[in-house]
């Protein structure tokens, strides 16, 4: 029996074990010295394991009495998370080694907080929810002030930590009201309550509260206030992680709370996630154009995609997971580029962020330009690209669940929002001609640069068959 | 007689004190670390009491779960803390203002 559940959580447990392996190595050898090695070790180890995990089981496992999930719809977004952590961890490291700010614990911290995510996602219970939701976040406000001689990032890592705590106060009374109400914490029977009678007006306010915990996380409007400030102070590697994996772990685990364990009062939570998904599309779209800093732009391009994001759970159908899925990978794959070229902006070996600076940058380095060109067509939604196809999944889900009124605000809110990124085309190509950034950019940050530019254009034939898995995974949750 | 209601309200005081503590609050960065922590003791008031009124233990290992979780929030918290006094000289809300937003 219990070596029966313990098997379904390996992939967990030799994350775990690698983690403090990795921490004793650091801290008996040499320290800092030992972070480029720790980093491609852990990158490696979490494309094994996404390799494993992708391949390796099959079906519908539960272990621990229904606590922890094993289903097609985990391993989806797992695979999604290990290996965007992967890819991000080690586009990071050239940019810390060179500004004397590596530290070993760097690697071990996103590992920890990647073990809580994919908890997260596995969660089949609220306690679980609860334990691997504080593990993911506990590693990351650490990571927000990396970088404790500095007043930004201190100042990220302390708003980050105010706010998260908050949202993780917020989620746990839902929790608890869930709990007093439906009389257990596993989701099968909470559904089971649910299915039997109507509604009570506790589990509401439950099911508000924990939507509203996990809005937060997912950064949804009105619950952003964190965003941009996080992501302008926070180290830019480390922004990276907050922009890639973090957030399909909140998202995959709104999906799950929404339909394994709320799934009879889909008419009550379609509600609120369409309000926060307008909500969000058009503050992230407008709010971004005012601004100069392109780690803050990324930011509030970050709200308005959980918005599509948003707009697929909000159909409340196994189709709107699916575009949920299928938007997320795209989103994650988009943002690894853009951060890939973020972290190499730099003039005269000091990073730069405002964008401003990328003035006729198409004149020095045509090649680079032209893969942030189709980066940034791809964020905007421009049709050649992959990103067209993300939103055109979304907003087809809407329609096909009678939402039409939030696909059209979805098109609005994409038009006002291409603004700003075409503007940072337009500084690329027909700017000013100004101070240039140095041509410098490490081979790791130029290959995934390249890749992921690659991926919006050859991605557009089958989105490299991710659709029919995404569809697996989405049927699994959606009963 | 003190009945389930009477724990919820108290709970649902507290939580609410909690948050007004830390929306409020404009002098002292420790001020909302206390009320982050009434936040959760609120919970953990509601969970013991559904537990006890349910007859179901889970509630009761959910809160040892919370009291864990809380201490090692608490412990973070004040690193960070630290750490921005060290580089600022203050913990006023009000300025923690290098970034606006």
């Amino acid at each position: 029996m219990i070596s029966a559940d313990i098997s379904i959580v390996l992939p967990e447990i030799a994350l775990a074990i690698f983690a403090f392996g990795a921490l004793m190595f650091g801290v008996y050898t040499g320290k800092d010295r030992t972070a480029p090695l720790l980093i491609w070790l852990t990158a490696g180890f979490m494309v094994a394991l996404a390799f494993w995990l992708g391949v390796g089981a099959t079906g519908n496992r539960e272990a621990f009495g229904g606590m922890f999930v094993n289903d097609a719809f985990a391993r989806f977004a797992k695979v999604m998370i290990l290996l965007s952590a992967a890819a991000v961890l080690v586009m990071g490291q050239d940019y810390m080694q060179r500004r004397d700010m590596l530290r070993f614990e760097f690697p071990v911290l996103v590992s920890l907080s990647v073990i809580g995510m994919m908890i997260m996602v596995s969660a089949g219970d609220l306690m679980a929810l609860y334990m691997g939701l504080e593990l993911q976040s506990l590693a990351l406000y650490v990571l927000a002030s990396i970088r404790r001689d500095h007043a930004k990032s201190t100042e990220a890592g302390l708003k980050y930590f105010m706010l998260g705590a908050l949202s993780s106060g917020l989620l746990l009374y839902g929790a608890s009201l869930t709990y007093g109400f439906a009389g257990t914490t596993v989701f099968s029977g909470i559904i089971t309550t649910l299915q039997a009678g109507d509604m009570s007006l506790g589990l509401l306010f439950g099911l508000v509260f924990l939507l509203t915990g996990l809005a937060f996380k997912v950064s949804a409007v009105p619950f952003h206030m964190w965003t941009p400030d996080v992501y302008e102070g926070a180290p830019t590697p480390v922004t990276a992680v907050f922009a890639t994996a973090p957030k399909i772990a909140a998202m995959a685990l709104l999906a799950r709370l929404a339909h394994d364990a709320f799934g009879p009062a889909v008419g009550d939570w379609t509600q609120i996630l369409a309000v926060l998904a307008v909500l969000s599309m058009f503050l992230g779209s407008i709010a971004a154009i005012g601004q100069r800093d392109i780690k803050r732009l990324m930011a509030y391009s970050s709200i308005a995609h959980m918005g599509y994001a948003l707009v697929g759970l909000a159909a409340g159908t196994a189709g709107g997971v699916q575009a949920m899925l299928v938007y997320m990978a795209i989103y994650v794959t988009m943002n690894v580029g853009a951060f890939a070229f973020i972290l190499a902006m730099e003039r005269d070996g000091r990073p730069v962020t405002d964008i401003r600076s990328l003035n006729m940058y198409s004149r020095h380095e045509p090649l680079k330009a032209l893969a942030l060109l189709v980066l940034m067509f791809s964020l905007a939604g421009v049709p050649p690209t992959v990103g067209f196809f993300g939103k055109l999944y979304v907003l087809r889900a809407a329609v096909e669940a009678d939402m039409t009124w939030l696909a059209i605000a979805g098109v609005i809110a994409s038009v006002i929002g291409a603004y700003y990124y075409l503007r940072i085309v337009y500084f690329m190509y027909f700017g000013e001609e100004g101070e240039t950034l140095d041509r410098r950019m490490p081979p790791v940050q130029w290959g995934l640069l390249m890749a992921s530019a690659a991926v919006m254009i050859v991605g557009v034939v089958n989105l490299f068959g991710i659709d029919p898995l995404a569809a697996v995974a989405a049927q699994t949750l959606v009963r | 007689m003190v009945g389930l209601e009477h724990y919820l309200v108290v709970a649902a005081t507290l939580f609410v004190i909690g948050i007004f503590g830390i929306f409020l609050n404009r002098k002292n960065v420790i001020v909302i670390l206390m009320s982050i922590e009434l936040m959760l003791l609120a919970v953990n008031i509601n969970l013991v009491a559904f537990s006890s009124f349910l007859g179901d233990l889970v509630g009761q290992v959910f809160t040892m779960f919370v009291l864990t979780v809380a201490a090692a929030e608490a412990a973070i918290g004040l690193a960070i803390l630290v750490c921005f006094f060290r580089n600022r000289g203050t913990i006023d809300v009000e300025d923690i203002n290098v970034m606006k937003g």
